[in-house]
C-alpha cells in the first residue's frame, strides 16, 4: 500500500491505496466521486475523462499514485454554488445528451478542449472531442453544445 | 398534410429541456455500479476461452484459498437455484431450442460463457483468484459460420441432432393478401425484370455505453436486484418462472440505465447469476463486467444472409418480392431471439404496392454469442433489403432512384392502405416527405455535381442514396403477439397519483434508459390535467413502484405507454369530476373541465383539480356512492402498430484511389405523427442515423476460425465519434397515427432503420460505374476500393496525376457478381 | 480492468530510476506516460512484480535546443511536442504526427519517449523520427550511449534499449525550411494508423532537393523508403507519382480487419504520393 494525497474538487484526501489501483477505481469506490464512470477497458471511451493538474486525462488510465500531491477536478466540481458550469448549461440546453453515461467524460473533454480554444471551428471541435465516444446522440447535439458554450464564454468576455 | 392541434395545449409540440437532465450533467447519477452495500461482496466470472467444449472438471482450490476469497461456484454449486435463460417467442410450435443454464454444467456452446464464479470482499481480488481457477476443457468442433451451419456437419448443439431451429413463412397467397409469388417470378423470367441478390447484414454489437452491472440484496423479505436492464418487469418474471423464487418476493429496480438500444432487453446469465450467488450466501453481491466481457457475452445483433427476388414489369412497376432469410441467432434462442427476424416479415414490402410477396426465415444455431434484437430489430434487415433492391431496380430501368419508388408507392390518397402483407397502413405521405427531403438536400445540384465529377474523371467520386423507409412501431397488439406464439402481451400501463398538495405523481410501465421519458411525460400529463409542467414527477424502473409494465423496446414507450397516461388521466378527470361538481353544489352535467379548472357552465364558478385532490385527501366533504379518490390506473393495449415513414437523402464520396468514403450531406424528413417534444425526436433521429450509419461503413463483429471474437474491444470494434461524422439536416412532415390519440407513432428506430441502405445505396451509386452493385457492410475502405478495382474501373494507384482516375461511362458492365466483394476480409 | 499487484517506485533523479531497474531485473517495467502500458496491465497481458514510474524525473522533460538539432526529453508529453515552437520550426514532420496519436486526453499524458521504446509498429512517432534521421541518447549502469533512429528500432515492440536502460533523450537533426506532412490512413478517428507515410522536403526552385520518407504500420518496425527519397530528387510536384510507385517494395505489411497486406501496399503508395505533395505545399 502507498499513502497518497490528492486533492479532488477542492477538498484534500490522504489514503493509502494499492499501487494498481486506477485513479478511476481511486475516486469511485475510495472518494466516493461516482459521478466519473468506466465505459470501456482500452482507453477508447473517454467517460472516465477528468482534469489532473488542468488539463484532461482519461483517468482509467493514470494509477491513482500517479496523482499523488496533484490536483483533480471531476464532473462533481464543475457546478459552483449550485449554479451549472457554462459546459453543463450548455449541454442541457443543447439536448446533448440522453442515456447521460458519456455525459461527465464529454463535459469534460469539452472544457478542456475550449481552455485551450476558445473559439473553435466545428471541425476543431470534431477533432478535439475525438477521444469520448457516446451511442445516444449521435454527436450533432454535443459538437452543437461546445460551439455554444464557446459562443457564450465569448459573449460575456466581450 | 400537417396536423393542426386543436386541443388547448402549451406543453405538448413545445421543445421542454429535459428534465432529467441537471442530474447527468452534474454527475449526480444512480447507475447501477455505484451502489455499495454493507458487506457486499464482489463477482468475478471464469469465462470459456473455446468456442464449444465440454467440461471435464473445474479445479478451485486454489481460488478458493487466495487471499479475501468468500466462495467459488461452478454451475453444480447453484444447479438448484440458478434458472434457466428463456426465450420468449418459440416461432414455430416446433422450434428447437437447447437449453441455456445461466452457467452450464457439461457444455460450453459459445466463447464466454461463463463456467464458475468468484466471490471476494473486493472486486480485485475476485479478479485476481479467477485467474487461479483451472478448468479443463475438452474442445468440441464448432460451427462459426452461417451457411455452414445450414449443412448440419458440424453441431453446435450436438444433442439437438440439427443446428436449424426453425422455419417461419409468410405467403401472400396462402394469407390472402395477394397473388403467387412463384408466378410472378416466372411470369417476370418471361417477359419483365428479375433482381436476385444477396445481401449480408453482418453481425453487430449493441454496444450501449454503460457496460452491464447487477447487484442483489437478499437480506430482506423480498430479494432486491437493481440492474443495468431496459426490462425490469419482464426481468421479474424470467425469474419468478425457472427459479422457484416467487415473482411477490422479487423485486428488480433499474436505476439510471446507460443505454440500451435491445441490448439490454435481456434477462442475462450474469443477473441470473449474481441472484443465485447472493442467494445461497445470503450476502449482497455485485457483479459489474468489462468491456470486454460486454462484447463477448451480451447479445449481439443482426446477422442474417438475406436471399431476395424482385420482379417487376419492363417499365419498372413491381410485381413480387420474395425473401429468403438465413438468420444465426447464436449459440441459444434469445429472449426474442428467433423473433427477431419474424419482426421483419411484414417490412420487406416496405411503402411500395407488391401484388405478390413471401418472407421465409429459416434460423440456425452457431457457436457464437447468442444474438437478439438491435435498434430496429428485424425491421432494419427488411429496409436495407428493399431499399437495395429498389436502387436496383432503378438502375436496370435506367431511371432515377426516386422515380422508381413513387411509380410503386402508396400514395397519400390511398391510407388506409392494406399491405400485400397483411398490415393496414394508418396514415401516411410520402410524397410530401420526399419533396421536402429533396429541397433541403439539394437533389438536382449534388446529381449535377455528381454528373460533372464523372466527367471529368476525378478521383473523388460522389454518389446519392435513397432510403424512402417505413416501420411498424408501438410493439404491440397483444392479440398479435399471442397469434405470433410470442410469450406475452404487448400492452402497457401508467397511473396517475393526485398528491394533496398539487403536485402530481405518474407512475409509468415503460422503463427508460436515455429516452427522456420524465420530461415528455410530464408535458403529456401536464396538458391533459393542466397542471404545471414542474408538478409533474414521473416514477418508473422500479417493480415496487411502477408494478406493471412491458418496458422499453421496440419504439413503444409513447404509442402504446403514453396512451395509457392518456387515459389514466381523463380517468383522474371523470372521478374528479362528481367531486368537483358536489364542492360546487352543481350537477355533474353543467361542469366543463378545461386548463385545470372545473367550471359552471354559464357561470363563474370554477374548482381548480388541485383543490379537488386536496379535498378528496381531506375526505370531509364528498358526495355519496364515490370513493375518496380520484387517482386513476389505465393499461393500454393498441389494436394496430403505427407506422413511421420518411425519405432519407445521403451523399457520400468515394476516393476512387484509396476506397475511403465521407459523408457530405445527410438530409432526413421523417413523418413520425404528432410530436411531443421536438427536442428529444431530433435527438432520437440524431442517434438512430449515427447506429444505421456505423452499421454501413464502420462496425461488424468479426470471429477468427477459432471462435474467438476479434473485434472484441473498442480498439477493434470501431464506433464512430465526433471526428468521423457529420450534423445532419433533419425535418419532419405530420400525418397523425390512428392508433392512438394522441397520434404519435414512435422514434426511437426510425433513424437507424432508414440510415443504413441509404448510406450503402450513396456508395453504390458512386461506384457503379465501374460495374459495382453491391459492397459488404461494413463498407470498409479495403472493401470499396477491391469492388472499384474487380469492377475493373480502377489501376494501381503509381500513376501520374494526369492518368488518374480515367474511369469512361462505358466501362464493360460486369457480371453483376463480379462487383461483390463477398468473402473479401472474413 | 484491475491489474494484477505491482510494486511502484517513482524515483526523481535518472540515476535512482536506473537503480530501481538494475534492483528489479526482469521484472519490472518503466511507467512513461502509461497511455499504452496500462491497458496492457488492465487487461492482465503483461503483469510486472515491478513499475518504475519515471514521472516525476522533471530533467526528462521537456525541448531544448542542441544547436544544428533539437533535443527532446524522453517524458515529453506529446501535447507539449505538438505545441513547441523549436519542434514546429525545425521538425515540422514530427509536430504533425505526433498531433495525430490518439486523442487529446491520451496526447496529455502520453510520452514521446514511451512510445518509441514501446514500438509499436502502427504508432506515429517512429516514421517521422526515422526519416528525421534522429539520434537517440540511451541511459544505462554503463553509461550514456547514442544510437541512430535507423538502428533503434529492431523488431515488433523491441528496440535498441535493452532491460535496464533508459531512453532519455532525443535529437532531432534541424529541418529548418523543410516542407513535410503526415498522410495518416484510419476508418475511425482514434484508430491506429492502418498505414501512415511521413514525408519531409526540402523544396529549391519548385523541385525536390531531398526528400525524407518514414513509414508506418508497413512491417514489424516503423520502415524508411530510400529508393523513394532518392527517385523524389529533382521531382516536381506533378511528376511524384512514378517516383512513389516503389513506396512499398521490400515491405511486409500486416493483414487484420482493417486491410490485407496487398491493400496496405497499395495505400502506401497513394499516400507517399500524397504526403509528399503536401510537404512540398509546406
Amino acid at each position: 500500500m502507498t499513502r497518497i494525497t490528492v486533492t479532488v474538487d477542492g477538498a484534500s484526501y490522504t489514503d493509502e491505496v494499492e499501487p494498481r489501483m486506477l485513479l478511476v477505481h481511486y475516486l469511485r469506490e475510495v472518494v466516493g466521486k461516482v459521478g466519473t464512470v468506466v465505459g470501456c477497458d482500452t482507453s477508447n471511451c473517454g467517460a472516465c475523462t477528468v482534469h489532473l493538474d488542468g488539463r484532461s486525462v482519461k483517468s482509467c488510465n493514470v494509477l491513482a499514485v500517479q496523482a499523488d500531491g496533484r490536483e483533480v477536478t471531476t464532473i462533481e466540481g464543475l457546478a459552483t454554488n449550485g449554479e451549472l458550469h457554462p459546459m453543463q448549461a450548455a449541454f442541457h440546453e443543447n439536448h446533448a445528451l440522453q442515456c447521460g453515461y458519456c455525459t461527465p467524460g464529454m463535459i469534460m473533454q469539452a472544457v478542456d478542449l475550449l481552455n485551450e480554444n476558445p473559439n473553435p471551428t466545428e471541425d476543431e471541435i470534431r477533432q478535439g472531442m475525438e477521444g469520448n465516444l457516446c451511442r445516444c446522440t449521435g454527436y450533432h447535439n454535443i459538437v452543437k453544445a461546445v460551439a455554444a458554450a464557446a459562443g457564450a464564454s465569448e459573449r460575456s468576455d466581450a | 398534410m400537417t396536423a393542426v392541434d386543436d386541443r388547448p395545449t402549451t406543453e405538448i409540440g413545445t421543445a421542454r429541456r429535459r428534465k432529467e437532465d441537471r442530474r447527468l450533467v452534474t454527475g449526480r447519477t444512480r447507475w447501477t455500479d455505484n451502489i455499495q452495500l454493507p458487506g457486499m461482496l464482489h463477482l468475478a466470472m471464469v469465462r470459456s476461452p473455446f468456442a464449444h467444449a465440454k467440461i471435464n472438471g473445474i479445479e478451485t482450490a486454489e481460488a478458493k484459498g487466495a487471499p479475501n476469497v468468500i466462495a467459488v461456484m461452478t454451475g453444480h454449486d447453484i444447479a438448484d437455484i440458478q434458472g434457466v435463460n428463456i426465450t420468449a417467442w418459440p416461432i414455430t410450435p416446433d422450434q428447437k431450442s437447447p437449453d441455456h443454464l445461466p452457467m452450464p454444467l457439461e457444455r460450453v456452446a459459445h466463447a464466454g460463457e461463463i463456467v464458475a464464479v468468484v466471490v471476494a470482499r473486493t472486486a480485485a481480488a475476485a479478479r485476481d483468484a479467477a485467474e487461479l481457477v483451472d478448468v479443463d476443457y475438452e474442445e468440441l468442433p464448432a460451427v462459426l459460420d452461417l451457411k455452414a451451419a445450414t449443412t448440419d456437419e458440424v453441431l453446435a448443439h450436438p444433442d439437438l441432432g440439427t443446428n436449424k431451429s426453425a422455419f417461419w413463412q409468410l405467403d401472400s397467397k396462402a394469407g390472402g393478401t395477394g397473388g403467387d409469388i412463384e408466378e410472378a417470378i416466372a411470369r417476370a423470367r418471361e417477359g419483365g425484370i428479375v433482381i436476385e441478390r444477396e445481401y449480408r447484414q453482418q453481425r453487430l454489437i449493441p454496444a450501449f455505453m454503460e457496460p452491464r452491472s447487477t447487484v442483489v440484496d437478499p437480506t430482506g423479505e423480498q430479494v432486491v436486484m437493481w440492474t443495468a436492464t431496459q426490462a425490469p418487469h419482464v426481468l421479474r418474471f424470467c425469474i419468478a418462472a425457472t427459479t422457484g423464487l416467487p415473482e411477490s418476493k422479487i423485486r428488480v429496480i433499474a436505476p439510471d440505465v446507460g443505454g440500451g438500444f435491445g441490448g439490454k432487453l435481456q434477462s442475462t446469465p450474469e443477473e441470473f447469476i449474481t441472484l443465485a450467488v447472493a442467494r445461497k450466501l445470503g450476502k449482497p453481491c455485485k457483479y459489474t463486467e468489462t468491456r470486454s466481457e460486454t462484447m463477448v457475452s451480451a447479445h449481439h445483433g443482426r446477422d442474417q444472409w438475406q436471399k431476395l427476388t424482385l420482379t417487376a414489369e419492363k417499365d419498372g412497376t413491381v410485381t413480387g418480392l420474395k425473401v429468403e432469410l438465413l438468420a444465426d441467432l447464436g449459440a441459444y434462442a434469445a429472449l426474442v431471439g428467433g423473433g427477431v427476424p419474424v419482426l421483419g416479415a411484414w417490412m420487406f414490402n416496405a411503402i411500395y404496392k407488391f401484388p405478390a410477396y413471401q418472407f421465409n426465415t429459416t434460423n440456425y444455431y452457431t457457436n457464437k454469442t447468442w444474438v437478439d434484437a438491435y435498434r430496429g430489430a428485424g425491421r432494419p434487415e427488411a429496409t436495407y433489403a428493399i431499399e437495395r433492391l429498389m436502387d436496383e431496380l432503378a438502375a436496370e430501368v435506367g431511371v432515377d432512384p426516386l422515380e422508381i419508388r413513387e411509380k410503386n408507392w402508396i400514395k397519400h390518397d390511398e391510407f388506409p392502405f392494406t399491405t400485400v402483407a397483411g398490415m393496414t397502413y394508418d396514415s401516411g405521405n410520402y410524397e410530401a416527405a420526399t419533396a421536402r427531403a429533396k429541397e433541403l438536400f439539394g437533389y438536382d445540384e449534388l446529381r449535377a455535381e455528381q454528373k460533372r465529377r464523372r466527367e471529368s474523371g476525378d478521383p473523388v467520386q460522389l454518389g446519392i442514396g435513397v432510403s424512402t423507409f417505413t416501420e411498424m412501431c408501438g410493439l404491440a397488439p397483444s392479440r398479435v403477439l399471442g397469434s405470433l406464439n410470442y410469450g406475452a402481451g404487448g400492452w402497457e400501463s401508467a397511473s396517475i397519483r393526485m398528491l394533496a398538495t398539487g403536485t402530481v405523481e405518474v407512475v409509468t410501465g415503460a422503463s427508460a434508459h436515455g429516452q427522456g421519458h420524465e420530461t415528455a411525460w410530464s408535458q403529456i400529463v401536464a396538458d391533459r390535467l393542466g397542471v404545471p409542467f414542474d408538478s409533474v414527477e414521473v416514477l418508473h424502473g422500479d417493480t415496487q413502484i411502477a408494478p406493471k409494465g412491458m418496458d422499453t423496446y421496440g419504439s413503444r414507450s409513447l404509442v402504446v405507454g403514453g396512451e395509457a397516461l392518456v387515459r389514466a388521466a381523463d380517468k383522474v378527470i371523470e372521478k374528479a369530476k362528481p367531486i368537483a361538481a358536489h364542492l360546487l353544489e352543481a350537477s355533474v352535467d353543467d361542469l366543463e373541465f378545461s386548463a385545470g379548472q372545473f367550471t359552471v357552465k354559464g357561470t363563474d364558478k370554477g374548482i381548480g383539480i388541485g383543490d379537488v385532490a386536496l379535498a378528496t385527501f381531506a375526505a370531509h366533504n364528498y358526495p355519496e356512492g364515490v370513493e375518496p379518490s380520484i387517482d386513476a390506473d389505465a393499461t393500454f393495449d393498441p389494436v394496430n402498430f403505427s407506422f413511421p415513414h420518411g425519405t432519407h437523402l445521403c451523399a457520400m464520396e468515394v476516393d476512387t484511389e484509396t476506397g475511403a468514403t465521407r459523408m457530405r450531406k445527410y438530409v432526413c424528413v421523417d413523418d413520425i405523427g404528432n410530436i411531443i417534444n421536438p427536442l428529444i425526436v431530433e435527438g432520437q433521429v440524431h442517434g438512430g442515423l449515427v447506429q444505421g450509419i456505423a452499421q454501413a461503413l464502420w462496425e461488424g463483429a468479426e470471429y477468427d476460425d477459432q471462435g474467438t471474437l476479434v473485434s472484441g474491444s473498442f480498439v477493434d470494434y470501431t464506433l464512430p465519434t465526433t471526428a468521423d461524422t457529420i450534423s445532419f439536416v433533419t425535418d419532419h412532415t405530420t400525418s397523425p397515427a390512428t392508433s392512438n390519440s394522441l397520434g404519435t407513432k414512435g422514434v426511437g428506430e426510425a433513424g437507424t432503420i432508414a440510415s443504413t441502405p441509404a448510406v450503402v445505396n450513396a456508395i453504390v451509386d458512386a461506384v457503379r460505374q465501374f460495374g459495382v452493385d453491391d459492397i459488404l457492410m461494413p463498407c470498409t475502405p479495403e472493401r470499396v476500393w477491391k469492388a472499384i478495382r474487380s469492377g475493373g474501373g480502377t489501376q494501381d494507384a503509381a500513376t501520374t496525376p494526369a492518368q488518374q482516375a480515367h474511369f469512361d461511362e462505358g466501362t464493360p458492365n460486369q457480371d453483376p457478381a463480379a462487383g461483390t466483394t463477398d468473402g473479401v476480409v472474413q | 480492468m484491475i491489474p494484477a499487484a505491482f510494486d511502484y517506485v517513482a524515483p526523481t533523479s535518472l540515476d535512482d530510476a536506473l537503480a530501481a531497474l538494475a534492483e528489479a531485473g526482469d521484472d519490472a517495467k518503466v511507467l512513461a506516460g502509461g497511455q499504452s502500458l496500462l491497458p496492457i496491465l488492465r487487461m492482465r497481458l503483461n503483469a510486472p512484480e515491478k513499475v518504475v514510474d519515471l514521472g516525476r524525473i522533471e530533467a526528462l522533460r521537456g525541448v531544448r535546443d542542441g544547436g544544428d538539432h533539437v533535443a527532446i526529453g524522453a517524458m515529453t508529453p506529446y501535447a507539449e511536442v505538438v505545441g513547441d515552437a523549436l519542434v514546429r520550426e525545425h521538425a515540422g514532420l514530427l509536430a504533425k504526427a505526433v498531433e495525430t496519436v490518439a486523442d487529446p486526453q491520451i496526447r496529455h499524458r502520453g510520452t514521446v519517449g514511451g512510445a518509441l521504446v514501446h514500438a509499436d509498429p502502427a504508432g506515429d512517432v517512429g516514421a517521422p523520427v526515422l526519416a528525421l534521421d534522429a539520434t537517440m541518447v540511451v541511459v544505462g549502469p554503463g553509461g550514456e550511449r547514442t544510437v541512430p533512429a535507423a538502428e533503434f528500432f529492431r523488431d515488433l515492440f523491441e528496440t535498441a534499449v535493452d532491460d535496464g536502460e533508459l531512453l532519455t533523450e532525443i535529437r532531432i537533426p534541424k529541418h529548418t525550411g523543410w516542407g513535410s506532412a503526415y498522410e495518416k490512413f484510419v476508418r475511425v478517428s482514434h484508430q491506429w494508423s492502418i498505414v501512415a507515410v511521413a514525408a519531409t522536403v526540402r523544396v529549391e526552385g519548385g523541385s525536390i532537393a531531398e526528400a525524407r520518407v518514414g513509414l508506418t504500420n508497413m512491417g514489424s518496425t516503423p520502415l524508411r523508403a530510400t529508393a523513394v527519397e532518392q527517385a523524389l530528387v529533382g521531382s516536381s510536384a506533378s511528376g511524384l507519382a512514378d517516383a512513389c510507385a516503389a513506396a512499398a517494395e521490400g515491405t511486409n505489411p500486416p493483414s487484420d480487419l482493417n486491410g490485407d497486406a496487398d491493400y496496405r501496399r497499395h495505400l502506401a503508395t497513394v499516400l507517399t504520393r500524397r504526403a509528399v505533395q503536401k510537404a512540398m505545399e509546406g
